[in-house]
Parts: structure tokens; sequence; C-alpha cells
């Protein structure tokens, strides 16, 4: 592991912050295809609206994979081993997601070590779309 | 409705992690880490292979549960959580199982809230579950009256 990997996981230490391309529907169309999640509320405009939604809205799950995006510069010296999160907000085409996360808690136990991330995802006008906490389990020092 | 289903279990069902449906949804996430998609550089790292995305549970099968029944169209989803032992690994099998938890209504701002919680886990060929997911849905009262006709 090197070791600006490993200054990272400490408490208090904001990742840095990812700020995405704006949504388009063709990344809902994708991740539809992709997921096999095709609740036509995230891809068919009389379908959002049959549902009394303001327009198509993107998967949930497609908000969390954003927050998977965080952690992929750690892969090689760990994994998401939790993931949990509530779904605070309907994110819609055009908006601007902006990933952040802060590290709470460094437990250890035995040769393990397990970072507490508290995790959040913002629109572009600062509302909370997802909130939520993530352990990224380190691996031992090879 | 949903009541008398409490604790219902899906039928297990099998799932292989496909390279090709690993790299399709790591793209379609925005995340082509080559952990996801670079086998030769997947085999140099300390997993030992190609894994796929902490979320990619999500797409697999766990299984249909008898009897039960839900809107096609209209549900929200609430909450989500996704523990694992270790990433899942391309080219493995994965056997899914569903569980309906939990069910229960709440008043909210815009008229009748219905929960619908489900437990889904993935066993290893060893038979270890290596992943286990808690869902949470949301059926609105508009959804749930139009549903119920």
């Amino acid at each position: 592991m090197s070791a600006d990997v490993q200054a990272v996981w400490q408490v208090g230490i904001e990742l840095p912050p990812l700020t995405l391309p704006p949504v388009t529907r063709l990344d809902l169309i994708k991740y539809a295809g992709a997921s096999g999640d095709f609740n036509p509320i995230h891809t068919i405009d009389a379908a959002a609206a049959d549902a009394e939604l303001p327009g198509v809205i993107q998967h949930g799950m497609l908000t969390m994979a954003k927050v998977g995006l965080l952690f992929s510069p750690y892969l090689e010296s760990g994994f998401i081993s939790l993931i949990e999160v509530r779904f605070a907000g309907m994110v819609a085409v055009g908006d601007q997601l902006t990933v952040s996360g802060q590290v709470t808690e460094i437990a250890k136990r035995d040769d393990e070590t397990i970072a507490h991330i508290d995790v959040t995802v913002r629109n572009q006008r600062d509302q909370v779309m997802l909130a939520g906490q993530v352990e990224f389990r380190l691996f031992a020092a090879a | 409705m949903w009541q008398e289903l409490l604790g219902a279990r899906s039928r297990p069902a099998i799932n292989w992690i496909e390279r090709g449906a690993v790299r399709r949804f790591a793209e379609a996430i925005g995340d082509p880490h080559p952990l996801y998609l670079d086998e030769e550089a997947a085999k140099r790292s300390r997993h030992g292979g190609l894994i796929a995305p902490p979320t990619f549970g999500i797409t697999l099968d766990y299984g249909g549960i008898d009897g039960l029944r839900l809107p096609e169209t209209g549900l929200l989803h609430g909450e989500q959580r996704i523990s694992a032992v270790r990433p899942l690994r391309v080219g493995e099998m994965i056997m899914g199982q569903d569980v309906f938890e939990h069910y229960y209504e709440k008043q909210g701002g815009r008229g009748l809230l219905t929960f619908l919680v489900f437990t889904q886990t993935g066993a290893a060929e060893s038979g270890d579950v290596v992943l286990s997911m808690r869902k949470t849905l949301i059926i609105t009262e508009t959804v749930r009256r139009r549903w119920e006709g």
C-alpha cells in the first residue's frame, strides 16, 4: 500500500469530492439495460407523469453506484464491505451530482482495518439526494 | 395481502457472474476500473482476478417469491444496504435467495406510504454467504390505489 493511500484513512479526512457530468437520459437508458431495472419511471416520460413525478428520475441504485466511484482510487488496497444508503431526493435529467465522503472512524481488529466513511450525494442546488455510510475494509499489509 | 406473506422465501436462483455483464455495468455506472475490465491487471492485484463493482449484486436473480404481487410501475426505492464478505468475482456462481422481511404503512405528507422490506443473500459455490442486501421499497398512495383498482 503506498503511503499516500494510507494517509487517506484517518478520522476527519475528507475524500476528494467528485462532481459528475449532468445526468442524461442516455445514462438512465444504459443503466436500465446494464442492470435489468426497466421500471419505466426512469426512462419514459408518460410513466413518470403517471406516477406523479415531474419527469423521469435516475435509478436510486445508479446514484448509489456513483458513491462507489469515490472509493475506486483505493480498490487496490481494499474493498467496500458495507454500503448503506437512504435515497433522500429524486435525481432528474440535467442534475449535476457531487459525491463526497468523510472518514468518521478507523476500526482495527486483529490484523484487519476497516475505515468508516459518511457519504453524501448532493445536487447542484446543494440538496441531499443520498446519505449513508460506507465501510471500506483494507487488506492487511502484504 | 402482503401481511400473510411475511417471512416468505424465494426458491434460490443460480447466477453466473459474467464478464460481459460486469463490463457493461461498469461502463453504465461510469466506472471503467481496470479491476472490472482488464483481466491481466486484475490478476496482478490483491483481488487475484476480475471483480464486480460493489452494487453489481443488485442485478442478480434472487428467485421469485410465490404469490407476491407488486405494482409494475411507480415503485420507489427508499433505502438500500449491501454488505459483502468480499467482492463478487467474475466467473463464479452465486446462488441468490430473497426473503420478504417486513411490511408497514406510514402516513406521509402526500398520503399513505407502504413500505416493503426484502433481504437478499448471495451464496458462493462453497455455500458461504458472501453478499447480503436489504432493500426498502415504497409504494405511494396514488400508485397503490390505481394498482388495487
